[in-house]
């Protein structure tokens, strides 16, 4: 007998938010209950703008159309009747170019885990990853099921520039990052995909409940590729 | 077709509305202007809606021009000298420039972000439901970035300005708490934690600038580590690293974020901190959701009662009388931002 998970806790984020907290790990199934909320409350009066994280759901509203209190019954209302269906998301098939320049953490990381760099790419590229987020900055992809024997804490130091689209990991996540940014995680590789285009529609391609594997490219093709998606095509593909 | 020809500026002057709503789930924060009251009554004084998209300017003024016919204009918030073809604007109060009038706008002497709004509004394209420039997405504003000399700012309205200038009580610095409500993450700090943050005097650090405010003072601690599952974020969350040492989120804030959130400022405050100088004092009060409600819904009230508040000027220069009535006002106006 599995027993019905604990109610979500509601917490106050200021006077225009509040956040409907599932937990406080890493979780499929939990984050799973997340985007089906989310999904399920976007019926509500008063709600202003959502976003689903790993573990939470953050719920912005207006307090001149609902109150604290009468909304966050209605969410906790809502979670209690949570059917437990994940969402049937894209797989997208990301090519990723490995090593060198482009992932200039590969061999270190490696040999961390005492493996050769291909070792390590090939159990990087092993899995079916579940994105739980799109998060920090536009396009952010979060990714779990990383194999946990590639696992890597965080740089001490975090770097304060990373080329869009690098491929990393930190800790027991992955990450597609689509623009510069500081980074403190492990630069395995860059991806051509560019999932944050504010000129192309849809400007966003990957969602959270979507899947991710990754293919290998050569820089050739990276380039190549790169090219394309600068004219604004997806170069993802979508596999199911 | 009329516009504002930007023959100089700051390096952080940018276009700002009320910002972007909905992209939050894709990793773009909202935006906005820094002092959205400050924005409104910029806009209040050329009769525009109070949150269309007016320009953004940050400690440093700027020269423009206005080509193609004459304009109203007004400059709200922090305290810069105005000028229109030299000849000395008073805070807070509208003006119209002729067509061919320089524009110009010295350093903030009071304050960090004043907001120059003109009659109708800039002619500029929303992106993703918002004309607020986010640097980092690339979007808003003209081209995705900050304004520069030599951009052309289209105007909407090609219409003569009609009727007579008015005026607002102008902007104040205040030194009053900077009011917060507890959480989400404040039960991650121990009592005395929670006590400390509410209880010392912090400073505006260096570190400060449109996504958020990092605070310098003594450090409070967590009571199981500081790194927590990310989870979202909004402008106002205070962020607590390692250090021990509050980040308040502002308007350009990343989406999520790793560290325990010890409280949330209202968002009638966010403005009053965004104006706070580095080396300035900011300590914190934490009032009840049902308050901070209370004094969202007055300020609400006073942004959509502005044009009535609006004071028919008749000449360049308050009287002694105006000058008095503007003080009075000024007070009623804090008042009702206090709820």
């Amino acid at each position: 007998m599995t027993q019905p998970p604990p109610p979500p806790r509601i917490l106050p984020s200021g006077d225009t938010g509040l956040t409907v907290e599932f937990g406080e790990e890493i979780d499929p199934a939990l984050n799973a209950r997340v985007l089906e909320l989310d999904r399920a409350a976007a019926a509500l009066p008063g709600i202003v703008e959502t976003i689903p994280t790993y573990r939470s759901l953050l719920v912005r509203y207006d307090p001149a159309l609902v109150s604290y209190d009468d909304l966050g019954a209605q969410l906790v209302d809502l979670a209690r009747d949570l059917k437990g269906e994940d969402r049937a998301g894209t797989i997208w098939d990301i090519p990723v170019c490995y090593g060198g320049e482009y992932g200039i953490d590969l061999e270190a990381t490696a040999a961390t885990h005492d493996l050769t760099p291909d070792e390590l790419v090939r159990r990087h590229m092993a899995p079916t990853y579940r994105v739980y987020m799109l998060g920090f900055l536009p396009g952010f992809a979060y990714l779990g099921g990383l194999d946990p024997s590639i696992a890597t804490s965080r740089r001490v130091s975090p770097r304060l520039q990373t080329p869009a689209g690098t491929i990393s990991i930190g800790g027991i996540q992955a990450l597609v990052a689509s623009l510069a940014a500081p980074s403190g995680w492990h630069l395995l590789g860059r991806t051509p995909v560019r999932n944050f285009m504010p000129t192309r529609e849809p400007a966003v391609i990957i969602q959270p409940g979507d899947g991710v594997r990754f293919r290998r490219i050569d820089e050739a093709d990276f380039i190549r590729l790169d090219r394309e998606a600068e004219a604004g095509q997806l170069v993802a593909e979508a596999v199911s | 077709m009329s516009a504002l020809l930007v023959k100089t500026c700051g390096p952080m002057t940018s276009l700002q509305d009320a910002g972007r709503i909905g992209a939050g789930r894709s990793g773009i924060s909202r935006s906005g202007a820094m002092d959205g009251l400050s924005l409104a009554e910029a806009n209040a004084l050329v009769g525009n809606p109070p949150d269309i998209g007016a320009i953004e300017l940050m400690l440093v003024g700027g020269t423009f021009e206005i080509v193609g016919g004459p304009a109203r204009i007004a400059l709200a918030g922090a305290r810069m000298a105005l000028t229109v073809d030299g000849a000395p604007v008073a805070p807070s109060t509208s003006c119209t420039a002729p067509e061919g009038a320089t524009i110009t706008i010295g350093g903030a002497s009071e304050g960090i972000y004043a907001y120059l709004a003109v009659a109708g509004g800039f002619d500029v394209a929303p992106q993703l439901g918002s004309v607020s420039l986010q640097p980092r997405a690339g979007i808003g504003g003209l081209d995705g970035r900050p304004f520069r000399a030599g951009d052309r700012i289209p105007l909407r309205s090609a219409e003569d300005p009609a009727g007579p200038e008015h005026d607002l009580p102008p902007w104040r610095p205040d030194a009053d708490p900077i009011r917060v409500v507890l959480g989400p993450q404040d039960d991650l700090f121990p009592p005395d934690a929670v006590e400390a943050f509410l209880g010392n005097t912090y400073t505006v650090s260096e570190e400060a600038d449109r996504m958020g405010y990092r605070l310098a003072g003594q450090p409070i601690e967590h009571l199981r580590g500081f790194n927590i599952v990310s989870d979202g974020l909004v402008a106002g969350s205070v962020q607590v690293p390692g250090s021990g040492l509050p980040i308040v989120m502002m308007s350009d804030h990343q989406t999520t974020g790793g560290y325990p959130k010890i409280a949330t400022v209202i968002s009638v405050d966010r403005a009053r901190l965004a104006q706070r100088r580095v080396g300035t004092a900011v300590r914190f009060a934490a009032v009840p959701v049902a308050e901070a409600h209370a004094i969202l819904r007055a300020q609400r009230a006073a942004i959509a009662a502005l044009p009535s508040q609006l004071r028919v000027v008749h000449s360049g220069l308050p009287s002694v009388e105006e000058m008095l009535a503007l003080n009075l006002a000024g007070e009623a106006k804090d008042a009702l931002a206090e709820g």
